[in-house]
């Protein structure tokens, strides 16, 4: 491994410890934001959503380097996302699926 | 017979043949924690105004267990560095402490499984609800104890809120033949904890399971690194995707389970 090689990742190490302090402060928002009364709880689940969404993006996109991937990867992926929100999507309609009036509890 | 393109990626795809392999893996397991989210939020957005609890998990415990998971992750990625920049002892360190760290999830994820195990609802003949931790209930006995409180309605227990409102905890002497029903707080108990044991109980088999894996490419699977470094490296950054993905998943339940 030539010094070049070596810094190259020791760089990428800082990197890590970033996002590290970024997921625990995340971690620690998301709780902090689940005891303040926004009012609507919809809004509380909505806060919650938009926290866990950016963690995410930092654990796949840095520790699992999606940021930088090959495209055969994205491609995979892009697949899986498509076929996750129309299994969302189906969860949604079935619960749109009752007839007027149906007694549900 | 030699395995081919275990280091040196393919032409066409760019990516040694291990790597394709696992996010081909990952890919299926978002579609099975994908239906399972998908299967809560229909549960939840289904259940009647009231009836779905909250402060029903222990938050304090849930965020110990999310960072000791975001931990795990860091000292993950970095034991793939340490290999990356040559130098074995600090892999050796880093995976010892993925190793420590999931062994600490699974042991509060046990405590947390306990204390549900332990806590029962119990409906009397007089239509009064008592609901609490079981502190003796010996079958010989003609009473069981609990340390709890009574209630009228069972929607009394949904929201609980307990760090709004503490609820004061008594230990209360039940006879059994004043016991109509009595159930502990296990995944039949409701939907809701049906779906909070199907999801962190997957979770916690894929936490055992990468732990297992991890355990192997720290003892006797580190022999690989004296004979085939590189390709020893790409191991720890297979197992080292699946990990991240295990901690993906949980950044998803913590809120979803214990928050909201």
């Amino acid at each position: 491994m030539t010094v070049q090689d070596h810094e190259h990742f020791a760089q990428h190490v800082r990197g890590y410890l970033y996002v590290f302090y970024a997921l625990l402060f995340g971690t620690l928002i998301t709780v902090g934001a689940s005891y303040i009364p926004f009012g609507n709880h919809a809004i509380n689940i909505a806060v919650a959503l938009c926290i866990a969404c950016g963690k995410a993006f930092l654990v796949a996109g840095y520790f699992m380097h999606l940021i930088s991937e090959r495209k055969l990867i994205y491609g995979l992926l892009i697949f899986t996302a498509c076929f996750f929100l129309g299994l969302m999507f189906l969860t949604i309609s079935a619960y749109a699926d009752f007839p007027p009036m149906t007694v549900t509890h | 017979m030699e395995i081919p393109y275990t280091v040196q990626p393919r032409d066409d795809t760019g990516l040694y043949n291990a790597k394709v392999g696992i996010w081909l893996f990952l890919a299926s397991e978002v579609m099975l924690f994908g239906a399972l989210f998908s299967s809560y939020i229909l549960l939840r957005v289904g259940s009647p105004e009231g009836y779905w609890p909250r402060g029903w998990l222990n938050v304090p415990i849930g965020t110990v267990n999310t960072l000791v998971l975001i931990t795990s992750s860091i000292t993950t990625v970095m034991a793939w560095a340490s290999c990356k920049m040559n130098q074995f002892g600090r892999f050796k360190v880093f995976h010892a402490c993925t190793l420590l760290l999931a062994l600490t999830f699974v042991c509060i994820k046990s405590y947390e499984y306990h204390d549900k195990f332990t806590h029962y609802e119990i409906t009397l003949k007089d239509g009064r609800i008592a609901d609490g931790h079981i502190v003796e209930n010996n079958p010989k006995a003609d009473h069981v104890v609990i340390s709890g409180r009574y209630v009228q309605d069972r929607k009394d227990l949904y929201d609980l809120e307990a760090r709004k409102a503490p609820h004061h905890h008594e230990e209360i002497t039940i006879p059994r033949g004043q016991i109509e029903k009595m159930e502990r707080y296990g995944p039949w108990h409701n939907t809701y904890l049906a779906i909070y044991f199907t999801l962190t109980g997957l979770h916690a088999l894929h936490v055992i399971g990468g732990a297992i894996v991890i355990g192997f490419l720290w003892g006797p699977g580190s022999k690989l690194w004296e004979t085939d470094p590189e390709r020893f490296t790409n191991r720890i950054e297979i197992s080292g995707l699946f990990w991240h993905f295990v901690d993906l998943v949980w950044i998803f339940l913590f809120p979803v389970l214990y928050l909201i």
